[in-house]
């Protein structure tokens, strides 16, 4: 039942979205008959688009007909971005570079701000936990694609160790691929680290402090196990509880680094539709980072009954 | 982390003279080309080096903060005002009316600040109107949801039941009794919004959503540098730091003060 609730509640949602962003897009002043054709087209051929794209009828004909294709996987054509190639085929081949990015940054950030932010929390008003404060402050001031032009320059130009930019189809070099991705993958994950970091700390701090803390302690557990397990594991419920955010946040980073990098991901999809007013490319590429979204926090809700089992209680 | 606020503040100060001196003097015009003098290194000509157009990047990081600043001021100003009337309604008034805005606020919140500029790019095109507008409205939700939960918290306290008890408006309550104690917490959320709202306006006109050429804004700078970053590192070093040092000055001055109104944390 949790998971079904949760189920209908994304479905909902992701429907909420395409209505808002159909909606908005519709306001839009413009013709896209004149964006495919040219202003010089005849008046005759515009026509002819608009009622072949079916702009003739009233919006919300227009919309059940669009939700009705994108059922069906089919979100219409480019029309200025790539002219002529369908919109879920510009989407797919952005999604293999958009979702292992995003992926391997969300897992640099945790193995980054883990056992900074419990180290810190250990050592509370130590000199370590300052420095480490004072780093993660200094992390999340920093602006990602900054860092990212001087990463290009540093390793991948001066040093050689990564490729500068833009990167090769899984297919044709599934390790230059990878590869690829990495330099950016940490670009994007040290903002994130900084902020996990300190809720990190905030929620060791927390366990720490409950009686179960002085329970084990009292039994002479050692203090490795007691940070690394009994309060750890705790902080983990809090810590999943921003997460969602997080996550959300990291995925528009992507929009940034995938321009920095030259990479053909959805957010640079999103980007170049955006300024060259391919409408329905945005409305698609839109449409699936929505859905990304909303299925890694529903990934994210199925996994805190595992974390906690005191929500399964509840749902 | 005692002395946080103060080094924030110094370093907001020095950011905000360079800025404010940049109306009324450059040492050059900050858009004039000088087409013999392209990605010079600093030197005594040129403090900070010049860029592919041979223009002077000192005169052009003076002028290049003020979208950033506008950005950060506008979203404050809007988000802490709207906001604040947002959640002190919801948190005040409770039932169906909480439900309906917190939920609003809610689904605001979730979209990064980057979806909602291009959202509005997409409707007034590119240009500072359309990070001003993002911004502000990445920035209303979260000032509503951390008023709603000072009000929930401040709304039972024995001194705004006694004002009750001798019948004072809600009106009196919400103004004179409730808001004044949620000042200093809102002081930290708005120095925190400033320097995310500076990082925001300098990503977005690094993506070409902001201020167009041939006006130098700090993200931009970045944008044009990127491409000689080997030939003339300066041109892309130093106008990110303007970025990472503004946005560091409002983050310090922001925890700092938090840490002085609730030494707890």
């Amino acid at each position: 039942m949790y998971w079904l609730k949760k189920l209908a509640g994304m479905l909902a949602t992701l429907l909420l979205v395409s209505m808002l962003t159909f909606g908005a897009l519709y306001l839009i002043p413009g013709d896209p008959a004149v964006l495919i054709l040219g202003t010089e087209a005849e008046p005759h051929d515009l026509e002819l688009v608009r009622s072949q794209l079916g702009l003739d009828r009233p919006v919300t004909a227009q919309y059940t007909r669009w939700l009705s294709d994108a059922v069906h996987g089919d979100f219409g054509d480019s029309i200025t971005f790539s002219k002529g190639y369908s919109v879920s085929r510009l989407v797919a081949s952005a999604l293999p570079v958009t979702i292992p990015l995003a992926v391997v940054a969300i897992l640099l950030s945790l193995l980054l701000a883990t056992p900074l932010g419990a180290f810190a929390a250990s050592r509370r008003g130590g000199k370590l936990d300052s420095l480490i404060l004072t780093l993660s402050q200094t992390g999340l001031s920093i602006p990602a694609f900054w860092l990212g032009i001087l990463a290009i320059q540093f390793f991948a130009v001066d040093l050689g160790w990564f490729p500068p930019g833009s990167m090769p189809k899984w297919s044709a070099d599934p390790a230059g691929a990878a590869v690829s991705l990495l330099l950016p993958a940490l670009v994007l994950a040290v903002p994130r680290a900084a902020i996990l970091t300190r809720i990190v700390r905030t929620a060791m701090l927390e366990a720490l402090g409950e009686e179960y803390i002085r329970t084990a302690r009292g039994k002479g557990v050692s203090e490795w196990v007691i940070v690394s397990k009994h309060a750890l594991k705790n902080a983990l419920v809090s810590i999943s509880t921003v997460a969602g955010i997080q996550l959300i946040q990291l995925l528009a980073g992507t929009i940034v680094i995938e321009q920095v990098f030259s990479l053909p991901g959805l957010g640079r999809l999103i980007l170049s539709s955006v300024l060259l007013r391919d409408l329905p490319v945005v409305q698609g590429a839109v449409f699936a980072g929505a859905a990304l979204i909303l299925a890694v926090n529903f990934l994210l809700d199925s996994v805190y009954p595992l974390i906690d089992p005191r929500i399964r209680g509840v749902a | 982390m005692q002395k946080s606020w103060l080094k924030g503040s110094l370093l907001v100060a020095v950011m905000v003279l360079i800025t404010v001196a940049g109306f009324f003097y450059t040492p050059y015009p900050p858009n004039q080309m000088n087409i013999q003098r392209p990605l010079e290194p600093p030197d005594s000509e040129h403090l900070l080096g010049t860029d592919n157009f041979g223009r002077d990047i000192f005169s052009r990081i003076m002028v290049g903060g003020r979208p950033a600043f506008e950005a950060g001021m506008i979203a404050v100003l809007l988000g802490l005002t709207l906001g604040t009337i947002w959640g002190a309604a919801a948190g005040y008034f409770r039932g169906w009316l909480e439900e309906i805005l917190m939920r609003m606020a809610d689904g605001l919140y979730s979209l990064p600040s980057v979806l909602m500029a291009l959202l509005a790019v997409t409707l007034l095109g590119p240009g500072q109107a359309s990070i001003l507008v993002a911004v502000s409205l990445a920035n209303i939700p979260i000032f509503a949801r951390l008023t709603r939960s000072l009000f929930l918290s401040l709304r039972e306290r024995e001194y705004v039941l006694a004002a009750r008890a001798i019948g004072s408006s809600d009106s009196r309550i919400i103004f004179r009794h409730i808001l004044p104690n949620c000042l200093s917490t809102l002081l930290v959320q708005a120095s925190i919004s400033f320097a995310a709202a500076v990082l925001a306006e300098a990503s977005l006109s690094y993506l070409g959503l902001g201020t167009q050429p041939p006006d130098a804004s700090w993200g931009r700078m970045l944008k044009e540098a990127q491409g000689f970053a080997g030939l003339a590192p300066w041109a892309a070093i130093f106008p990110g730091l303007a970025i990472a040092l503004t946005v560091l000055g409002f983050n310090r001055l922001g925890d700092g003060l938090r840490d002085r109104l609730d030494p707890k944390l």
